[in-house]
């Protein structure tokens, strides 16, 4: 990376229809980009593979969750009722998982949710309240009906005269430099 | 997802021969509304000054929201003799408004949650306004059991703590499980509300023109760039908390009928309970959602994207579960004459022909009768119609509640100790404050943040589907 481009961001451009900013990501995606993302007002139907992104990893931490809700709902209840003070209730077991199994089940569910909610914030990366697209005069568009395609400088690929002619051979229009 | 891309090569040859007509499906969005009126519209409702009516409103709601404050101040400053409870009726109003609060909490889960599972798309114009009335019918709820507890500053031993004496709760009672149903009930439920929100916060904080206006809606939104990578953990969480939602709700109702049915009263001891109160409480909760919506729509012009097609959907969802509640009512009865049991067969005439019958014959007109209006196109299709039978349903759910909690305790096995339940004034302020404390917080929603998920109606706008033609 050549020292010119250490201060610039990317490059970005705009669409106007779903089904434009949807081909113009299929021919970035076998362009081989690899650090570049694609800004919409809603999620496009389809998008994850025209852009070639991998299932998102959010399940995984949903399930971590939902485990160590599990284990600390029998946790939580073994140790109460049945280890540091035991009741005798009825002469059953001190525990077992049935009698609170609803404290169980609500726990997972609740471990779970944290697991998912926080999940989706940490791997976007949330929050970031500054990052060099808020710059952009026409990214406030990006939230009410207009589409973006950003070429990001990270990118190997990268090179800012290039960049702009592959973004308008896309059909893109306002191709911009972001600075960083 | 995966589908939409491929289906031109994997399309059947045959089917470009005899091509088959279009399914016709009813329109979401009507007029043809692009994604720039959807942002107007919607943010427009949080941008304008704020109207006369939501001034009157918010006066009249804070006013009416002030007599659960005095109620609670006269309970807690006197005590708990001031409700009407005695023996044998421990749990008067203070379940039944519990439960009814909880129950109305119910629809919004259902649409935000199971609805999206079952790809309804015609829960997106409604389900963001149904979420933010779980979690405030939620709020309204939690007040009654704290307060009945008796001495509130005790309320810590709900949760699992150990008490001076080194005791912890005991998780074998459904008081308990309970506790943590619905406080797991509003976290999950704010959480997904937040969620689903931050999106529609980003729009708001990008429209701002003030700069305490960019400040707040900035620090909500968390920095949201909608980039297809945020959006793609996103709707993967999105999904998943519906799918944990889901699971979640019908568990809420489930435990709170186990308050009852693990108990050994007449009446109350049932299997039916589960299910039953589920039914019930989507029932009135989709009620209290017409109610608030329907007027909504009219202040705020939102007939485009809450057209008839939704009204129908959630009258006929109102018609089937009051069918389903009917149908319970029915079963209780041939249940309690089967079993031979003479405390339960007298606990349900006693329901329908005691002394609490005109509470019984209110539920049944209420809940059975009024909803089968909604066979008929034409009821469905007048709104004012549509809004009064929803109250109707609402007042009929209230009494379900209260048939079932005060004609079981008052008329037990022991003639000796039956008595007759009445509330008194403090239970009546209580009961009526809550409905001033809901329309408060809900009315800071409506004027504070977006109403509509703006990208969820986009996303199912005609003109969304990059594969269009």
């Amino acid at each position: 990376m050549n020292e010119r481009n250490e201060r610039i961001f990317g490059v970005a451009c705009t669409f106007r229809k779903p089904a434009d900013v949807f081909h113009a990501a299929e021919k970035v995606r076998d362009a081989g980009w690899t650090r570049w993302d694609v800004h919409t007002p809603f999620p496009i139907h389809g998008m994850d593979q025209a852009m070639g992104l991998p299932r998102s990893k959010v399940p995984r931490l949903t399930l971590l969750g939902g485990v160590t809700g599990f284990i600390t709902g029998c946790l939580l209840t073994w140790y109460m009722n049945s280890y540091d003070y035991p009741l005798i209730v009825g002469g059953k077991p001190y525990w077992s998982a049935i009698y609170p199994f609803p404290v169980l089940y609500e726990c997972t569910i609740l471990f779970a949710a944290f697991g998912t909610f926080f999940g989706q914030f940490i791997l976007n990366r949330l929050p970031h309240h500054h990052h060099p697209l808020f710059e952009l005069p026409n990214f406030a568009r990006v939230s009410d009906d207009t589409f973006m395609v950003v070429l990001e400088a990270q990118d190997p690929k990268f090179h800012v005269d290039d960049s702009r002619n592959f973004l308008q051979s896309l059909g893109g229009q306002e191709i911009t430099v972001i600075r960083d | 997802m995966a589908h939409a891309h491929d289906s031109s090569s994997e399309r059947p040859a045959i089917l470009d021969k005899v091509r088959p007509a279009e399914l016709p499906r009813p329109k979401l969005i009507l007029n043809d509304r692009g994604f720039h009126w959807i942002t107007d519209k919607v943010c427009g409702i949080v941008e304008e000054p704020t109207p006369l009516w939501w001034k009157v409103l918010f006066g009249v709601a804070l006013f009416i929201a002030s007599f659960t404050g005095l109620g609670l101040f006269y309970l807690v400053s006197t005590g708990t003799g001031t409700w009407g409870l005695r023996s044998p009726v421990g749990w008067g109003w203070a379940i039944v408004n519990f439960v009814f609060w909880v129950g109305i909490g119910h629809a919004g889960t259902l649409i935000s949650a199971i609805l999206c599972l079952l790809r309804q798309k015609w829960r997106t114009s409604i389900n963001r306004a149904a979420e933010a009335m779980t979690i405030f019918a939620v709020m309204c709820a939690g007040i009654f059991p704290l307060f009945h507890v008796g001495r509130v500053w005790f309320g810590w031993w709900l949760l699992p703590l150990p008490n001076q004496n080194g005791i912890w709760p005991q998780f074998r009672s459904p008081l308990e499980w309970d506790v943590f149903a619905v406080s797991t009930y509003f976290t999950v439920s704010t959480l997904f509300w937040y969620m689903g929100m931050v999106p529609d916060l980003g729009v708001i904080r990008d429209r701002a023109k003030t700069w305490w206006r960019k400040a707040f809606y900035s620090v909500l939104a968390l920095g949201w760039r909608s980039g297809n990578r945020q959006w793609s953990n996103f709707e993967m969480a999105y999904l998943l908390l519906a799918g944990l939602s889901t699971p979640l709700v019908l568990s809420v109702h489930t435990i709170v009928s186990f308050d009852f049915a693990v108990s050994n009263v007449p009446g109350w001891h049932t299997t039916i309970f589960p299910p039953y109160f589920v039914a019930g409480a989507i029932f009135s909760g989709f009620a209290m959602v017409l109610t608030l919506m329907l007027p909504l729509r009219a202040i705020y012009r939102l007939h485009d994207v809450i057209n008839q097609y939704h009204i129908d959907n959630m009258c006929k969802i109102i018609l089937a579960t009051g069918t389903m509640v009917g149908y319970a009512y029915a079963t209780e009865f041939f249940i309690a004459a089967y079993s031979g049991n003479v405390y339960e067969k007298f606990a349900f005439i006693n329901r329908a022909f005691g002394q609490y019958s005109w509470a019984y014959w209110i539920m049944v007109s209420c809940n059975v009768i009024t909803p089968q209006l909604f066979w008929f196109k034409k009821v469905r299709e007048n709104h004012s119609l549509v809004w009064i039978i929803c109250i109707f349903v609402n007042v009929g759910m209230w009494f379900e509640r209260f048939v079932i909690t005060c004609t079981s305790l008052a008329n037990d096995y022991l003639p000796s100790s039956w008595g007759y339940y009445s509330p008194t004034i403090v239970d009546i302020f209580t009961f009526f404050g809550t409905f001033g404390f809901f329309s408060v917080l809900f009315l800071l929603f409506i004027r504070f943040l977006p109403l509509l998920p703006m990208a969820e109606i986009k996303m199912v706008a005609p003109q969304a589907d990059p594969h269009a033609h």
